[in-house]
C-alpha cells in the first residue's frame, strides 16, 4: 500500500481545500433551496458570438492557434483595451491570451516567485491567488480591507506590508467577493508609492466592464505604471462566456515573453473555437455589454436598498455583481449566519470567510439572477432575521 | 422608454419603494409618474398570470381567424368594437396576412366557444370567414414560462 502523503508534494498538500464546498454539496440536494451563490452571470452568451463559435466549427477551423492567440484576436484586444481604458499594447509581444482570466493570474505569479518573495494581497479576495502563490514558494502577505475603506487599499496599509521581499501587489478590483472598485485618485496613492520600487502589479481586471457609478480605470494606465503592471482581464464576466474559458494578459514584453513559456508547454494555447468568438465579442457586442450592466445595476440597487431596510448594513458596492452585507448585528459568525439561513429558509449564500479572515462578519450575496428570483431571496432572508 | 414601465410589466407587485430603489428616483416620483400613466391611459391596467392547468376550473382558449369586409370610411374599426363588447373575448387584433381579425375567445368548454362562434362572431353583418383553433397547451405567457422553468445548472462557485 503506497502511503501517498509520503509521495505526493507536500507544497499541494498544505493547500486548504475550500471548507464550504461540503456545505453546498448539502444545498444542492436540498428541496427548494434559493441560491445566491453563483460566481458567473445568468445571462446567456449572445448570440453573435456564440453563431461566430459555430460558424468556424462547420467550417472545421480547429487547429491549434499560435501559442499566444490568434493573431486577429490579439490585434482586437489591443484594439479593445486602448477604446476602453486607454491602454496601449502592441499585439504582437505584448499580449497572451490564456484558459480564462484564470489562467493568466497563475502563469503570471510563477513568472514572478521564487521562494521567498512576498505577494501582497489584499483581502477578502477571490480565493485563487494565495494558492497560486504558495505552490511557487511565494509568501503571501495579506492586507485585510476593511467596509469604513469601502474595501479599498489605502496607501498606509500598503506601505506598512512593503518589504525588501516584495515582489508582487495584487489588486483585484473590481472586486470579487466586496463590489469595491479602485477610483484613480485610490490608484494613484498606491502608484506614487510603487513607482520608486521594482515592485510588479498584477492587476486582476476581469470584473473591468461591470461598473456601476463610473467607469472603470485600470492602474496601468497612471503615469509610470505600465511598465510594472500586467493587466488581466477576460470574457467570461463581461460578454457572459464563463464556459468558453478565455483570458488574456497584457503586459511589458519581457514579462509576456516568460509568462508565453510556461503556457506554451504546459498549455499550448487557449481553445481556438473560443478564440474566434472572441473576436466578435470584441467587435461587436459593445451594446450587449450595456444592456447587461443595467440588468445588473438595477439588481444591484434592490438588493443594497433592501439589506439595508431589513437592518444588514450593505456599503454601496460599485462594480462586479455581488453584494457583501454585514451580518455583525446578528451576532452569528459568517459561517453560522450561512448555515442557519440554508438550513431555516433555503437561502444559500456564502460566508465572508471563503474569501480570508477578513471577510468574516460578512457574506457574498450574488446577483445574477433574475429580479424575481432576488425578491423571494430577500423575503426570505427578511423572515430569517426576524426569527433569530 | 421609462425604466420604470419595463420593471412593471416584467412584475406588477414590485412596491413603489422598490422601484424607487431600482430606478434611483424617490418613492414620491414614481407614486406621480405612476398615477400619471394611469391617467394617460398608459398603463392600462394590472393582472395576475394564472396557469389555468394548476386551478379546478374548465378554461378552454382559442384562436379565431376572422375575415371580414371593411366598412366604407370605417375601416374595420366598426367590427373590432363591436366584438371587443362580447365579455368571452380576451383579446382583439387587427392582422397583416392571410386574414384581418385575430381574436381570442374563453369558454368553459369546447362547446361554449362552438357556439359562440357560430351564434355570435359568424353571423355578424361583416364577417366573411371563421376560422377556430383550439389552443392545447400554454408553454409561456407574457414573457413567463408555463411549463417547469430550465433548471439552473449553474454550480455554485467563489469564481
Amino acid at each position: 500500500m503506497i502511503d501517498y502523503n509520503s509521495v505526493l508534494s507536500e507544497k499541494i498538500i498544505n493547500v486548504k481545500p475550500s471548507g464550504i464546498r461540503k456545505f453546498f454539496d448539502i444545498a444542492s440536494e436540498m428541496e427548494d433551496v434559493i441560491s445566491l451563490g453563483v460566481g458567473e452571470p445568468d445571462f446567456k452568451t449572445p448570440w453573435s458570438i456564440r453563431k461566430a463559435g459555430i460558424d468556424t466549427l462547420e467550417k472545421g477551423k480547429t487547429w491549434y492557434s499560435s501559442n499566444s492567440g490568434l493573431m486577429e484576436l490579439r490585434v482586437e484586444i489591443s484594439k479593445y483595451l486602448e477604446r476602453r481604458f486607454r491602454l496601449s499594447y502592441s499585439p504582437s509581444d505584448q499580449i497572451i491570451v490564456t484558459v480564462g482570466g484564470s489562467e493568466a493570474i497563475d502563469i503570471c505569479i510563477r513568472s514572478f516567485i521564487e521562494p521567498g518573495d512576498e505577494v501582497i494581497i489584499p483581502e477578502p479576495c477571490f480565493v485563487c491567488y494565495e494558492p497560486i502563490v504558495s505552490l511557487s514558494g511565494g509568501k503571501p502577505v495579506k492586507i485585510p480591507t476593511t467596509a469604513e475603506n469601502h474595501f479599498r487599499v489605502t496607501a498606509q496599509e500598503l506601505r506598512a506590508c512593503v518589504t525588501d521581499k516584495t515582489k508582487l501587489l495584487i489588486l483585484p478590483y473590481p472586486n470579487n467577493p466586496t463590489g469595491a472598485v479602485m477610483r484613480r485618485e485610490h490608484l494613484q496613492e498606491l502608484a506614487d508609492i510603487l513607482k520608486d520600487t521594482n515592485i510588479m502589479v498584477l492587476s486582476d481586471e476581469i470584473y473591468a466592464e461591470l461598473t456601476y457609478n463610473e467607469p472603470h480605470i485600470s492602474i496601468a494606465e497612471l503615469d509610470g505604471m505600465q511598465e510594472r503592471t500586467i493587466v488581466i482581464n477576460g470574457f467570461s464576466k463581461a460578454y457572459a462566456m464563463t464556459g468558453w474559458r478565455l483570458g488574456y494578459a497584457a503586459g511589458p514584453a519581457p514579462v509576456i515573453q516568460q509568462m508565453l513559456k510556461i503556457h506554451q508547454y504546459s498549455i499550448m494555447c487557449a481553445p481556438t473555437t473560443s478564440q474566434y468568438a472572441a473576436v466578435t465579442a470584441l467587435k461587436n457586442c459593445d451594446e450587449e455589454i450595456k444592456h447587461m450592466v443595467d440588468e445588473y445595476n438595477t439588481r444591484r440597487r434592490l438588493l443594497v436598498d433592501g439589506f439595508n431596510k431589513m437592518g444588514l448594513e450593505c456599503f454601496e458596492p460599485e462594480g462586479a455583481f455581488y453584494v457583501f452585507p454585514s451580518i455583525k448585528k446578528t451576532g452569528l459568525t459568517s459561517e453560522e449566519f450561512c448555515e442557519k439561513l440554508l438550513y431555516s429558509e433555503r437561502v444559500a449564500v456564502i460566508p465572508g470567510t471563503a474569501f480570508g479572515k477578513s471577510g468574516e462578519g460578512f457574506v457574498r450575496i450574488s446577483y445574477s439572477y433574475s429580479l424575481n428570483h432576488l425578491m423571494e431571496a430577500l423575503k426570505r432572508i427578511e423572515r430569517f432575521l426576524k426569527s433569530i | 422608454m421609462d425604466k420604470l414601465l419595463k420593471l412593471l410589466e416584467q412584475n406588477a407587485r414590485f412596491t413603489n419603494e422598490q422601484l424607487a430603489a431600482m430606478t434611483g428616483i424617490s418613492e414620491a416620483e414614481v407614486a406621480a409618474r405612476l398615477e400619471e400613466y394611469e391617467k394617460q391611459g398608459i398603463i392600462k391596467g394590472y393582472s395576475a398570470i394564472l396557469d389555468y392547468e394548476k386551478i379546478d376550473t374548465n378554461h378552454v382558449v382559442a384562436l379565431i381567424e376572422l375575415k371580414v369586409t371593411p366598412k366604407r370610411d370605417l375601416g374595420f374599426e366598426e367590427i373590432a368594437q363591436t366584438i371587443t363588447t362580447y365579455d368571452e373575448v380576451e383579446s382583439v387584433y387587427l392582422m397583416s396576412g392571410g386574414y384581418d381579425l385575430a381574436v381570442t375567445v374563453i369558454g368553459s368548454t369546447f362547446k361554449d366557444i362552438a357556439l359562440f362562434v357560430s351564434h355570435r362572431l359568424a353571423p355578424l353583418d361583416s364577417v366573411v370567414s371563421t376560422a377556430t383553433h383550439f389552443v392545447l397547451s400554454r408553454y409561456k405567457e407574457k414573457g413567463v414560462i408555463m411549463c417547469d422553468e430550465p433548471k439552473d445548472e449553474r454550480g455554485v462557485s467563489f469564481l
